[in-house]
């Protein structure tokens, strides 16, 4: 079996979520789950539709907040505190814990200022620097050659595929400690898919990454670990390789050799 | 085909169909010839009586011959502009408001439908209600009379464009921005109304088309001037009210100017409503 990534079970965890649970107003959404989120790897959660999958990203940096009647129970530790904490500053970690969506979601604003918004928001820079920022970033996201000519147009100018990788430098800009991708690459053609696979492989070097895929061969080729949940549960977890050539749980073989439903 | 048309039940459709094409056509054209015959009276009579003099020269004096509609014409912008200064920023801190808090607040909700109310207010109400508060208390009419208002005709229209435009945008992009660790303002500020910042700027055109043509709210506020005043403190010339009254005089001279201040007026909301078109099909949110 190749392992290429040695000794897991002593890699820092960057987030332990345990005993969590969520609401839907009366609805429950997540039931139970424990699992640890480990630092500078890439964790991927799998199941099908309606799972719970997104649910439980958009627990880790809050989103939930913007909607009366969501709520979670529960634990989920970062960095020594619990991220569910009423007094949990949310803003900070936002800024902390950045999230890509589905769809690309470009800012009305240039590609430029697309990038410096987020870094003005905790970060007080000369232009140079600002610059310097949004370079470092737009390199990151594999962007900076496509877009270096138009960095004062429209964000929403670019591609459908371009649009996707500056939300990822936008998110990238910040110098966030976690990224959390919701299905990424999903309104996306197979090209762009690929650079952003690349770009994720490469973003493990520095971040934690969390990713939601409905791509099974994409959680296998990008990701550390995997978590396959089914009905606001967590089946099974583990690294990615034992998930997907040796299943512990037939309900995860099931899925993940196609067979589920 | 034919063996289609003798099916009775498509048969029946179609007259129905018929029918209701031939009503609307009917109805559409009743519509228009009303409109185009005003358009037609308006244009025919409001050119023959347009001259660069109308720019140059004041109202005339009763009896006198010439005259113009100078002191109309700027009495008219001045209001008009300075009512604009006024509703523009409480119209769109308003709409944002809305459409920030405006789900289950009992006070928004409140706000919303006052200002439907207001949509739709008689403007001879709102010229009285700005009489009673303001004009009675100081003893005099005045162009700041006026433009509070015109202020209360606008804030009303440039609320809910923006409340409406506001709501248009999609909770995803918000998110986008609150995952970056924005704070609620700056996404409302820098994100939300800047992706719908031409709907917003329409609703202000809008707002200023439907002023600019107000006649009752400025009876009552404004008033008339005869003379040429750019002092906003006292009574103030406009378009709408030379119309009124130069039309209802015996004077030839009279009557050509108010079909001429009529001409400036519906031109001025019709470059307005082209104008609010062009920008917003120009930078729609897609």
């Amino acid at each position: 079996m190749p392992t290429p990534i040695p000794t897991v079970t002593n890699k820092n965890k960057t987030i332990e979520i345990s005993g969590l649970n969520f609401f839907y107003g009366k609805t429950q959404s997540l039931t139970n789950v424990n699992l640890d989120i480990h630092e500078k790897q890439v964790t991927a959660f799998i199941g099908p539709s309606g799972c719970g999958k997104s649910t439980l990203l958009r627990t880790l940096n809050r989103m939930y907040d913007l909607y009366p009647g969501q709520r979670a129970e529960g634990s989920i530790m970062y960095r020594g505190k619990n991220i569910l904490d009423a007094g949990q500053d949310v803003n900070m970690l936002r800024a902390k814990v950045g999230m890509v969506f589905q769809k690309p979601t470009p800012f009305p604003m240039s590609v430029y200022d697309n990038i410096a918004f987020g870094v003005r928001l905790y970060e007080d820079m000369s232009k140079g620097e600002m610059d310097e920022r949004v370079e470092w970033a737009l390199k990151k996201a594999a962007l900076w050659g496509e877009v270096k000519d138009k960095l004062t147009k429209s964000g929403l100018s670019l591609s459908g595929g371009q649009q996707q990788r500056l939300c990822i430098a936008r998110g990238v800009a910040v110098k966030p400690d976690v990224l959390l991708l919701d299905e990424p690459t999903s309104a996306l053609d197979p090209i762009s898919t690929a650079k952003v696979e690349e770009l994720i492989s490469e973003l493990k070097q520095d971040y934690t990454i969390a990713i939601v895929t409905h791509n099974m061969q994409q959680a296998a080729r990008c990701s550390d670990y995997t978590a396959y949940m089914y009905l606001g549960e967590l089946v099974e977890f583990g690294e990615t390789d034992q998930i997907f050539m040796n299943p512990a749980r037939k309900e995860t073989q099931d899925y993940i050799t196609g067979r589920f439903g | 085909m034919s063996q289609t048309v003798l099916n009775p039940v498509y048969r029946k459709r179609l007259l129905v169909h018929r029918v209701g094409i031939a009503l609307s056509v009917c109805a559409m054209a009743i519509g228009l010839i009303f409109l185009a015959w005003i358009l037609t009276t308006l244009l025919i009579k409001g050119f023959g009586a347009l001259s660069a003099g109308m720019f140059v020269h004041d109202t005339p004096a009763p009896g006198s011959d010439g005259g113009g509609l100078r002191n109309a014409i700027v009495g008219s912008l001045m209001m008009v502009l300075l009512s604009t200064a006024i509703s523009t920023p409480i119209g769109i801190l308003a709409g944002i408001y809305l459409a920030e808090y405006g789900e289950g607040n009992w006070f928004a909700q409140l706000t919303r439908f006052v200002t439907d109310i207001m949509l739709s207010a008689p403007s001879i109400v709102i010229g009285m209600f700005v009489y009673a508060l303001y004009v009675a208390k100081v003893n005099h009419f005045s162009g700041y009379a006026g433009s509070i208002a015109l202020s209360l005709i606008a804030v009303p229209v440039v609320v809910r464009t923006t409340d409406n435009m506001l709501r248009l945008v999609p909770n995803s992009l918000l998110e986008a921005a609150f995952a970056l660790g924005a704070p609620r303002w700056k996404v409302a500020m820098m994100v939300r109304l800047r992706a719908v910042k031409a709907g917003v700027v329409t609703g202000v055109l809008l707002a200023l088309a439907r002023i600019a043509g107000e006649t009752a709210p400025l009876l009552f506020t404004a008033l008339n001037n005869q003379f040429f005043s750019a002092d906003m403190n006292a009574p103030m010339a406009n378009l709408p009210v030379v119309t009124y009254l130069f039309a209802m005089s015996p004077y030839d001279n009279w009557r050509d100017l108010a079909w001429g201040g009529a001409l400036l007026v519906t031109f001025s909301v019709l470059l307005l409503n082209i104008l609010s078109r062009t920008v917003f099909s120009q930078k729609t949110p897609n």
